[in-house]
C-alpha cells in the first residue's frame, strides 16, 4: 500500500492538503521552531520524528491551535488559514490527539464525544438518546466495541485513545495529528491503532504521526519528516526509511560518536564490573506494584539503564530508592549496609541523589534564580547555624555554571527563562554539589536539545569514571543502548530481564518491555 | 523590590491626598493613632504572610485574636489566675492552634481554607462560650501589662508626640521576620516550597515541617496581636472582637506583594500594605465628603486596583521581554 502511494508523487499534480511554511516559535530563552516547513497530502500518513526537544510537539500544537506562532503561514487546500484557537483548527478539520489524553474521565464515552456540542431537545435538555445513537456510529468507525454509556475512567488508556480519535472524526477531521499515540498502549492495542490508521488513510484522512518508535514509523509511514533543533533536518520516503537514516538525520552526526562511550572506556567498565555492589535492592516492593518484588544491583562506576514502556514502573523504582514514596517491603543496601529511605532526606544522607522525570514540576523551581536552585539541596549541610551560607552559594553557582556549561546571563536569572537543557543542568548541578555516590536519573534528557543531551551524557560518563554508580530510566531506546553497561528491562512492575552490554539491542529490549519474551537472564549482575 | 516601591508610592499618594482634604490628618494625635493601629494590625499581617508564602491561607486569625483577647482578661479577672500562668496559657494555646492547623494541612492534607475556616468558627464559639458572651476587660488593674499597648516612647525634639509601643513591637517582629525569611535556610525553604512544593521535597527539604512552622508563626502572631489589642482597648466583646481581622491581614499581605499562589512576598511590603489599609480607613473617617459607611467598598476597590495593576505590569514586562528575545 505504501508503495503505490509513494510511487504516485501526488504533490506534482495536486497541491498538498495541508502546508506549513516558515513557522517560527519563540519561547522565553529558546527558539523552539525556526522556519519549519511541512506538507501533507490527502490520505497520507506522514511521520514526524526527531529527538525530544526537536520541536515536534510544539509544531503539532501550533497546527491544532493550542499554541500560537510568531511567524509563518499555514495553508489548507492552498488557501491560507489562521489556526489561532482549537476551535479554528477544528473548523478547518485539523484535530490533535494529545499525548496526555484530554477526556473528562468522570463523564461517559458518549458525553465526551459530544462535549460542547451536545444535541439538545427544545434547545435546553441534552438529548441522551441521540448521543447514544450517534456515538455508536463513530465508535464503530474506530472499531471500538464499548457502550457509549460507559464511564471513560473505566476504559483502558488504549480505548480512551480510540474515543479521542472517534471524537476527532466526528467533527469531520481531515487531518488527524497524533502525538506519540502508542507510547502507553499494549502491543495488542498498538496493533489495533495501526489498523485504524491504515483504514482512515484509505478513506482519505491525512495522518500526521509523531513517534519515537522507529519500527512503527517504518511500518506505517508513507513519508517521514525529520526535525532537529527546531528546524527541518530532512525527509525520507519508503526505501530510504531505515533505522540508520532516521537516526542520522535526527542526531545530525554519526550515532556511535554521539552516544559516547563506545569502546574508549572499555577498561573502566571492565573495572566497574569487578567492583563490589554499591547499591542492592532485595525484594523491593514499590507503591505502584506492591506485589512485585524487585532484585537488582548497581556497582560503583557502572551505568545501568532501566528500559520499559510508560507505566512499567521505572519511575517508581527510582522514587522508592530516593524515599519519595517509601518501599512497601524489601531491603535497600548501600555498600552492603541496609538503609531505610523513608524520605528524600534519608536517601540523601545515604549518598543518593535523584534527578526526577518532570523537570519543571520536580527538578527545579522555575521562579527561583539559578543560584538558589543550585544550592537548594546542599543548604542543609552548608548552613551556618540556620543562616544562609551566601559565600558558598555564590562559589557553588559560579563553579557549576562553569563546569556544567550552563548558559545563563547570570546566576540571578530565574531558571524558568533558561532552555530545557540548561534547566536540566541546574537540576543535575544541585546534586553534584553534594557529591553523591549513587546518582538516579529519571529521563535525564527529556525535552532538551541535542547539544545539551551530549553534554549530559558526558557528565554521566565522567561521574561514572570517578566511581559514582548511575541508575537511569529512559524511554529513549538510543539512550539506553548507547549509555548502559547493563540494562534492566521492566514490564508491568517486573524486571523482565537484565541485558548485558553485548546483549543490548532494540529488538531484545522491546521484546522484554512488551512482556512477550521468555526471560533469558533473569538474574542480576 | 519594584512592588515595594509601587506600594510605597501609593501609600504616599493616599497620605498626601488625605492631608490635603483634611487638616486633622497631620495632627500628632492622628499620627500616633495611625502608628498604633499599623503596629497592631502589622503583627497579624506579618504572621499571615508566612502562611501565604507557603501558598496557604489562615482565616482563623480574627477568632484567635478574640480567643486570646477575651481569654486573657477572663483568666486574670474571673479565674484570678496568676499573671505568669495566664500569659503562658495564652502563648501555649496560640502555638497549639497553629501546630494543629499545620498538622491538619500537611498530614491529613485538608485544604488550608477548610482547616482555618473551621478554626474561625471553633475559636469564636469557644471564646463566646467561656465568657458566656460577657464583655471582658481589665478595669483599672494590670496597668503594668497594659503599658505594653498604651505606652508611647516620646520622640526627641517633638513636643507632645510619642511613638506608640505596639508600633515599636511590630518593627521588632518585622525585623525578626525579615531575617528569618531572607537570611536563614528556613526562609529559603519556605519560599522554595511555596513556589513548588514537589521540587522542594525532591530536594530533600522537610516540607511538612516547614509548613507547620508557618502556621505556628501565624497563630503565634495572632495570639500576640490579640493580647495587644485587648490591652489597648481594655474591653472586648466576645461576639465581635477581632471580627474580619484575618481579612485585613490577608488583604495587607496581598497588597504588599504576597501572592496567594505562594512563594512571593517581602516583610517590608506587608508592613506598607498594612499602613496603606490603615491610612485608607483614617481617610474615610476624616474626609467629610466621604460617606462613612462605604469604608469596605473603598478598601476593596483599592486592593483590587493594586493587584490588577500589578498583574498588568507583569504582563507588559513579560511581553516586552519576549519581543526583545524575538529580535535577538
Amino acid at each position: 500500500m505504501s508503495l503505490d502511494l509513494a510511487a504516485a508523487p501526488a504533490e506534482t499534480t495536486s497541491a498538498p492538503l495541508l502546508e506549513v511554511r516558515g513557522i517560527v516559535k519563540q519561547f522565553p530563552g529558546v527558539k523552539a521552531l525556526r522556519e519549519v516547513n511541512l506538507t501533507v497530502s490527502r490520505g497520507e500518513v506522514l511521520a514526524v520524528v526527531g529527538e525530544n526537544g526537536a520541536g515536534k510537539s510544539t509544531l503539532m500544537k501550533i497546527l491544532a491551535g493550542v499554541q500560537s506562532y510568531d511567524a509563518g503561514t499555514v495553508l489548507l487546500d492552498g488557501v491560507e488559514i489562521r489556526v489561532d484557537s482549537v476551535e479554528a483548527a477544528l473548523s478547518h478539520g485539523i484535530a490533535l490527539i494529545h499525548q496526555e489524553l484530554n477526556l473528562a474521565d468522570n463523564l461517559t464515552v458518549g458525553a465526551n464525544l459530544f462535549l460542547g456540542r451536545e444535541p439538545r431537545r427544545w434547545g435546553m435538555v441534552i438529548d441522551h438518546d441521540r448521543i447514544a445513537r450517534d456515538a455508536r456510529q463513530w465508535l464503530d468507525r474506530v472499531g471500538l466495541e464499548v457502550d457509549p454509556q460507559t464511564l471513560v475512567s473505566d476504559l483502558s488508556i488504549g480505548r480512551q485513545q480510540m474515543v479521542e480519535i472517534a471524537k476527532a472524526l466526528s467533527v469531520n477531521a481531515r487531518v488527524l495529528i497524533m502525538d506519540e499515540p502508542t507510547s502507553s498502549l499494549t502491543q495488542h492495542e498498538a496493533e489495533q491503532l495501526k489498523n485504524v490508521i491504515r483504514d482512515l488513510s484509505g478513506r482519505g484522512v491525512s495522518i500526521v504521526y509523531i513517534s519515537h518508535r522507529l519500527g512503527e514509523v517504518r511500518e506505517l509511514a508513507h513519508r517521514v519528516s525529520v526535525l532537529r533543533d527546531g528546524a527541518n533536518a530532512g525527509e525520507l520516503r519508503d526505501g530510504q526509511i531505515t533505522h540508520e537514516n532516521l537516526v542520522r538525520l535526527m542526531v545530525g552526526r554519526d550515532v556511535s560518536q554521539f552516544y559516547r562511550r563506545a569502546d574508549a572506556t572499555k577498561e573502566s567498565r571492565a573495572m566497574a564490573a569487578s567492583n563490589p555492589p554499591l547499591l542492592q535492592a532485595r525484594g523491593l516492593k514499590t507503591f505502584a506494584y506492591p506485589r512485585e518484588a524487585l532484585d537488582f544491583e548497581l556497582r560503583a562506576g557502572e551505568i545501568v539503564g532501566i528500559a520499559g514502556l510508560v507505566g512499567a514502573g521505572r519511575t517508581e523504582v527510582l522514587q522508592t530508592l530516593f524515599g519519595i514514596e517509601p518501599a512497601i517491603e524489601g531491603e535497600i543496601l548501600i555498600s552492603g549496609k541496609p538503609v531505610r529511605a523513608l524520605c528524600p532526606r534519608d536517601a540523601i544522607d545515604a549518598g543518593l541523589a535523584l534527578v526526577p522525570e518532570d523537570r519543571k514540576a520536580q527538578g527545579v523551581i522555575l521562579a527561583m534564580t539559578v543560584r538558589s536552585n543550585l544550592s537548594l539541596a546542599s543548604l542543609r549541610q552548608r548552613q551556618r547555624r540556620g543562616f544562609l551560607p551566601k559565600a558558598y552559594e555564590e562559589e557553588l553557582s559560579a563553579r557549576s555554571i562553569a563546569n556544567l556549561n550552563i548558559k545563563t546571563p547570570g546566576d540571578e536569572q530565574e531558571v524558568g527563562f533558561l532552555s530545557g537543557g540548561n534547566q536540566q543542568k541546574v537540576a543535575l548541578g544541585k546534586w553534584l554539589a553534594l557529591e553523591p555516590r549513587i546518582l538516579l536519573l529519571d529521563e535525564p534528557t527529556r525535552g532538551i536539545d541535542v547539544g545539551a543531551k551530549a553534554e549530559i551524557y558526558r557528565i554521566m560518563e565522567s561521574l561514572a569514571a570517578r566511581g559514582v554508580g548511575i541508575l537511569f530510566a529512559s524511554s529513549e531506546m538510543e539512550e539506553v543502548l548507547g549509555l548502559s553497561d547493563r540494562a534492566l528491562v521492566m514490564h508491568e512492575g517486573r524486571i523482565r530481564g537484565v541485558l548485558a552490554r553485548a546483549e543490548l539491542s532494540e529488538e531484545a529490549i522491546m521484546r522484554l518491555a512488551t512482556g512477550q519474551a521468555a526471560t533469558p537472564t533473569l538474574s542480576t549482575g | 523590590m519594584k512592588k515595594v516601591i509601587g506600594i510605597f508610592c501609593l501609600l504616599l499618594v493616599v497620605c498626601v491626598a488625605t492631608a490635603m482634604m483634611s487638616d486633622q490628618f497631620l495632627t500628632k494625635y492622628n499620627i500616633e493613632n495611625l502608628l498604633r493601629r499599623t503596629g497592631l494590625f502589622g503583627i497579624l499581617s506579618v504572621g499571615v504572610a508566612f502562611v501565604i508564602i507557603t501558598s496557604g491561607i489562615d482565616l482563623s486569625i480574627g477568632s484567635v485574636v478574640c480567643l486570646v483577647g477575651v481569654g486573657l482578661p477572663w483568666m486574670l479577672t474571673v479565674l484570678k489566675v496568676p499573671l505568669g500562668l495566664a500569659l503562658l496559657t495564652v502563648f501555649g494555646v496560640s502555638l497549639g492552634i497553629g501546630w494543629a492547623h499545620g498538622l491538619l494541612v500537611t498530614k491529613l492534607r485538608i485544604q488550608p481554607f477548610v482547616v482555618t475556616l473551621c478554626g474561625l468558627l471553633i475559636y469564636r464559639g469557644l471564646a463566646r462560650g467561656i465568657t458566656r458572651d460577657q464583655t471582658m476587660g481589665f478595669g483599672n488593674d494590670f496597668k503594668a501589662l497594659r503599658w505594653l499597648a498604651t505606652e508611647k516612647i516620646s520622640a526627641p525634639g517633638i513636643e507632645g508626640f510619642g511613638v506608640p509601643l505596639p508600633f515599636i513591637l511590630m518593627i521588632g517582629v518585622a525585623i525578626l521576620a525579615a531575617i528569618l525569611l531572607n537570611q536563614t535556610v528556613h526562609g529559603r525553604y519556605l519560599l522554595a516550597l511555596g513556589r513548588n512544593e514537589d521540587a522542594a521535597r525532591y530536594s530533600g527539604i522537610n516540607t511538612h515541617r516547614m509548613i507547620i512552622m508557618a502556621y505556628v508563626i501565624c497563630a503565634a502572631m495572632a495570639g500576640f496581636g490579640g493580647m495587644l489589642f485587648v490591652l489597648d482597648v481594655n474591653s472586648a466583646q466576645p461576639a465581635d472582637f477581632g471580627n474580619f481581622y484575618e481579612l485585613y491581614a490577608i488583604a495587607a499581605a496581598v497588597l504588599g506583594g504576597c501572592s496567594l499562589r505562594g512563594g512571593q512576598g517581602t516583610i517590608l511590603g506587608v508592613i506598607l500594605g498594612t499602613a496603606l489599609m490603615q491610612v485608607l480607613r483614617t481617610m474615610i473617617t476624616l474626609v467629610d465628603a466621604l460617606p462613612k459607611n462605604i469604608e469596605y467598598a473603598i478598601i476593596g476597590a483599592v486592593i483590587l486596583g493594586g493587584v490588577a495593576t500589578d498583574e498588568l505590569v507583569k504582563r507588559y514586562v513579560a511581553q516586552r521581554k519576549a519581543a526583545k528575545q524575538l529580535q535577538a
